[in-house]
């Protein structure tokens, strides 16, 4: 917890050191980012990092590898339903102890561009929530994919690389350029970091931004139960 | 409470020559029917690799068989897999329900919850397990810091917390130290006799099935070699009992009709009979062994539960031969 916290803090300093720099190149301003906007966007998205669990432990997989999986199966549960609530009360931790720290620590050490209204701070709530459900149908599907790929580190190595670039964690997805912008958007992975961001600074219309997140919430996780039927049908439970 | 017909269940399996992929179908059950009543407790052997998980796997819903029909407690098990797991209950003994890092306790309290126990129940249930099976001590203790015969027994009251109608056990007594199981073994017929638990249980250890199953049920290369009752296999299967006498001195076996076989030890002094029980009895032996020599001590010894496997194992490997 307190690793996880202090690696957040350091790298959002690392990262607002590069993106200021970046800002002071192009004369104060990049597509909607002056200096606080930037600190404000850093500071958010490292605490929503450890929030929505961008990159998760890809426990599930593994015991799809080791056969252990059939003791999640035989439980009188749906298994994506039960992850997800696990998922939800972990975030209830990590709001506490990830989404917090950072976002305490840039407000008060650097120049941070607050809500406009107060509103926006319950629907950034609210976007947060779903991108941690949104984020946790992804994660869901890569770790899923161990029922057919039986070893899915490449394709769990391969999101974890992709995934900071797409969800707008290595840069604000404004600074793409406007292709490459749209065709983001039209993906779920802005929903998963870029999108409460986007609420949290008033970027954008916010009805359109948090129903955006609904339907990709509900798409990856009917995607997600879907798959899972699937997959308990062909089910080959490894090692006896 | 189980009724199986004409169960089979395939596997692909990849063979790799290069970079061409094929895939060779194994059977992995072949044709399996079986029924079992409320209330029985059923042993379920085989060797490595005959069948028994895949077969467990299929009662419990998780596999879907490739043909045939199961009905499990009266549902489909892949169909109703959630409706069946309430119903049942399930212990692998290479595997662990049990939260790793949480205490005993804990997982005893989420399993509560999944399988929506009532407070009461679950405070009765608990108590009995923890009595019977002396968990006292360990109710407090984070699951990996268990020993392996102490862990056992948590599955196992986490198997029990909802009053399955049937307790599924693949192994459950491997690893484990001799205390440990006769411990176990006490518990499992308690709830089999008391509570009226079915139990289907897979095993590699024999004493589990004399001193649980008075039903064997042989399986090999996904097929059933024999359903019975433990005594009846094996009558059926070893008709020949061994017959043992030690000599006050050295001499010859003693010459009786009806012994097919003789086997000598201690120059001498120690001879093995071997007879057919359906052609003499002991009685009849002993007294004409007693007339043609002088006895030290004579002991009648009934074939061992693993001869009686074995012996079914080979009479496969004969008929196989013969086909």
């Amino acid at each position: 917890m307190l690793a996880g916290m202090t690696t957040n803090v350091v790298f959002g300093l690392l990262r607002v050191a590069i993106l200021v720099a970046a800002l002071k190149a192009a004369n104060g301003e990049i597509a909607d980012y002056d200096v606080a906007a930037t600190n404000t966007y850093v500071w958010i998205g490292q605490g929503l990092l450890g929030f929505v669990l961008l990159w998760g432990n890809n426990e599930l997989a593994e015991r799809v590898r080791s056969g252990d999986v059939v003791v999640d199966l035989y439980r009188p549960w749906h298994l994506q339903g039960a992850l997800l609530a696990e998922d939800i009360g972990r975030g209830g931790y990590a709001f506490l102890t990830r989404l917090a720290p950072p976002a305490v620590f840039g407000m008060l050490l650097f120049p941070f561009q607050f809500p406009a209204h107060a509103h926006q701070w319950p629907l950034f709530g609210v976007s947060a929530v779903i991108a941690l459900v949104t984020s946790f149908g992804v994660r869901f599907l890569v770790e899923l994919s161990a029922f057919w790929l039986i070893d899915n580190r490449g394709l769990y190595g391969f999101w974890n690389v992709t995934s900071g670039l797409l969800c707008g964690l290595t840069v604000p997805i404004a600074f793409f350029p406007e292709w490459a912008r749209e065709v983001l958007w039209m993906t779920p992975f802005p929903a998963l970091l870029q999108a409460p961001i986007d609420v949290f600074l008033g970027h954008g219309n916010v009805v359109k931004l948090l129903l955006y997140q609904l339907f990709w919430a509900a798409a990856v996780l009917a995607i997600g139960h879907f798959a899972l039927q699937r997959a308990v049908r062909k089910v080959v439970v490894q090692g006896g | 409470m189980i009724e199986v017909r004409e169960l089979r269940r395939e596997f692909k399996v990849a063979t790799s020559k290069g970079l061409r992929r094929n895939y060779k179908t194994v059977t992995a059950v072949d044709g399996v029917t079986f029924g079992v009543e409320a209330g029985e407790a059923v042993g379920y052997v085989g060797p490595n690799g005959a069948g028994k998980s895949t077969t467990i796997k299929m009662l419990t819903g998780i596999l879907v068989p490739t043909s045939g029909h199961i009905q499990v407690s009266g549902v489909d098990p892949a169909k109703e897999r959630r409706d069946l797991a309430k119903r049942i209950g399930v212990v692998f003994g290479q595997r662990s329900q049990l939260w790793w890092d949480l205490p005993l306790k804990d997982s005893f309290d989420l399993l509560k919850s999944i399988y929506r126990v009532s407070a009461r129940d679950y405070g009765v249930r608990l108590e009995e397990c923890v009595e019977l099976l002396g968990l006292q001590e360990l109710l407090m203790t984070p699951v990996r810091q268990l020993s392996l015969g102490q862990r056992m027994r948590g599955e196992i009251t986490a198997a029990l917390l909802h009053a399955p109608e049937l307790l599924v056990l693949d192994e459950p007594t491997i690893g484990l130290d001799l205390e440990s199981k006769e411990r176990l073994r006490e518990f499992l017929k308690d709830i089999n006799t008391r509570r009226g638990t079915t139990l289907l249980l897979t095993t590699h250890d024999l004493d589990d099935i004399e001193r649980l199953c008075p039903r064997l049920m042989v399986i090999d290369h996904g097929r059933v070699l024999a359903d019975g009752p433990l005594d009846e296999l094996r009558a059926e299967v070893t008709p020949e009992r061994e017959l043992v006498i030690d000599l006050r001195e050295p001499g010859p076996a003693p010459d009786v009709p009806g012994v097919t076989a003789v086997r000598s030890e201690a120059n001498g002094m120690r001879h093995h009979l071997t007879f057919r029980r359906a052609e003499t009895t002991a009685a009849q032996l002993i007294t004409q062994v007693v007339r043609q020599v002088e006895v030290h001590d004579l002991a009648v010894v009934e074939p061992q539960i693993d001869d009686v496997v074995r012996k079914l194992y080979q009479r496969e490997v004969a008929q196989d031969v013969h086909r």
